[in-house]
């Protein structure tokens, strides 16, 4: 048979071009975006035109679920630690600096104040079960809500407050809590939407 | 796929030394897998896009009652009642002398309905501030001087206010949107406040 030489051509591609897009475009996303925290309870709000957008420091969360559950939210955790401290002392509860720890950690959380030594002792997995849903009190005969608030600005004074509640939240809830504010003097305050298309032509 | 090649050295001493070349070549696919997955991982678990927000800012409880009726002209002054399952009433003006309220106004959230009657009401500063639009647009107008002079409209004298007031059964939602047709419709102060008995018993027979 003769020998029929069939020239091989090399098809090997160089890749290394994509390569470094991909490194690209995974260094920019690590160094660009936050990791969202875990939510501690889901939220759907409405949308609105409004574009102004939400400050990331000095910020206080308020967020209101659909059932009516009011949890309260700080940045930074120095400013929890001395937060915690501050209420404890004016309730004349003990604190362990384990327990301050370990709500320094928490970034929102919605426990009346009686239960949140006994909350703050629970491993963290432990903490998302449904028993420990209940919510800040806001009534009028015990506003721990407003407690939280007023300390709040005794710890930051710069803290802007940003109210995230659900589309379906009643508004009773949203009434109380407003009035809350307006008795503590917070009358300038923030609701957090999403953002919504202006209408044409205006 | 990606490669590295070398050559590798190294004979063996005093022997017949037949140096073969050798290329090693390390397959790299596995490392570029590895990269898209954590790309795909933050793309997924992080988020680049920051929430919006309204701003709000409430009267102080302190102010006496009637410094809350900043109009002279009752026909400028118009409250919108809130109610539950997406109902919306307005009424214009304020009660008479014998307490009798006017009659509330059905409407809706849709375009046609509380916005446009908002928009008719508040007419000429709508169109001052469309007017302003388009002169932003044309001659790139600075934003802090766009910004004065929408507020210098809403400062004019004579123009409508309004005072939104909920039922206990609305939602948050309800709440949003009128704040929202606040803002679409340009008016120049508005208010959040309580409502009334003689109000609830306006809208529950209608």
């Amino acid at each position: 048979m003769p020998k029929v030489k069939i020239p091989r051509k090399s098809t090997t591609q160089d890749m290394t071009a994509m390569c470094d897009v991909a490194f690209l475009l995974l260094t920019f996303f690590m160094l660009t975006s936050k990791f969202t925290s875990k939510e501690v309870v889901q939220i759907a709000t409405p949308g609105s035109i409004s574009e102004i957008k939400i400050p990331d420091v000095n910020v206080v969360t308020i967020l209101i679920d659909k059932d009516g559950k009011v949890y309260f939210g700080m940045d930074k955790q120095d400013n929890r630690k001395e937060l915690l401290r501050r209420v404890s002392e004016r309730r004349n509860v003990k604190f362990t600096e384990k327990e301050i720890y370990n709500f320094s950690l928490i970034p929102n959380f919605g426990v009346p104040f009686d239960k949140l030594k006994t909350f703050l002792n629970v491993p963290a997995q432990d903490r998302d079960l449904k028993v420990w849903d209940l919510g800040i009190p806001v009534d009028s005969t015990d506003n721990q809500f407003k407690e939280w608030i007023f300390y709040s600005r005794q710890v930051n004074k710069n803290i802007r407050i940003a109210i995230k509640a659900d589309k379906g939240t009643p508004y009773k809830i949203v009434k109380k809590v407003m009035s809350s504010l307006q008795d503590i003097k917070e009358n300038r305050y923030n609701l957090i939407t999403t953002l919504e298309e202006a209408p044409k032509g205006l | 796929m990606a490669e590295i090649s070398q050559n590798s050295g190294g004979h063996k001493k005093g022997k017949k030394s037949k140096q073969k070349k050798v290329s090693t070549r390390i397959d790299l696919t596995p490392m570029v897998d590895l990269a898209f997955l954590l790309i795909t991982f933050f793309m997924l678990a992080t988020t680049l896009i920051k929430p919006q927000t309204m701003e709000i800012a409430m009267p102080s409880k302190d102010t006496p009652p009637d410094m809350k009726r900043p109009v002279k002209k009752p026909e400028n002054m118009i409250t919108i009642l809130i109610d539950k399952n997406d109902k919306l009433y307005y009424y214009v003006g304020m009660p008479d002398k014998s307490g009798k309220y006017p009659t509330p106004i059905k409407t809706d959230y849709s375009p046609k309905g509380l916005r446009t009657f908002l928009l008719e009401k508040n007419s000429k500063v709508v169109r001052q501030v469309i007017e302003l639009k388009r002169k932003r647009s044309i001659t790139k107008m600075n934003d802090s001087i766009f910004e004065k002079q929408k507020s210098d409209f809403k400062s004019q004298k004579n123009l409508p206010f309004v005072v939104i007031k909920a039922t206990d059964d609305a939602n948050y939602k309800n709440l949003v949107d009128v704040l929202d047709e606040m803002q679409i419709c340009n008016i120049p102060s508005y208010a959040i406040d309580d409502i009334k008995k003689e109000e609830i018993d306006l809208i529950k027979n209608l």
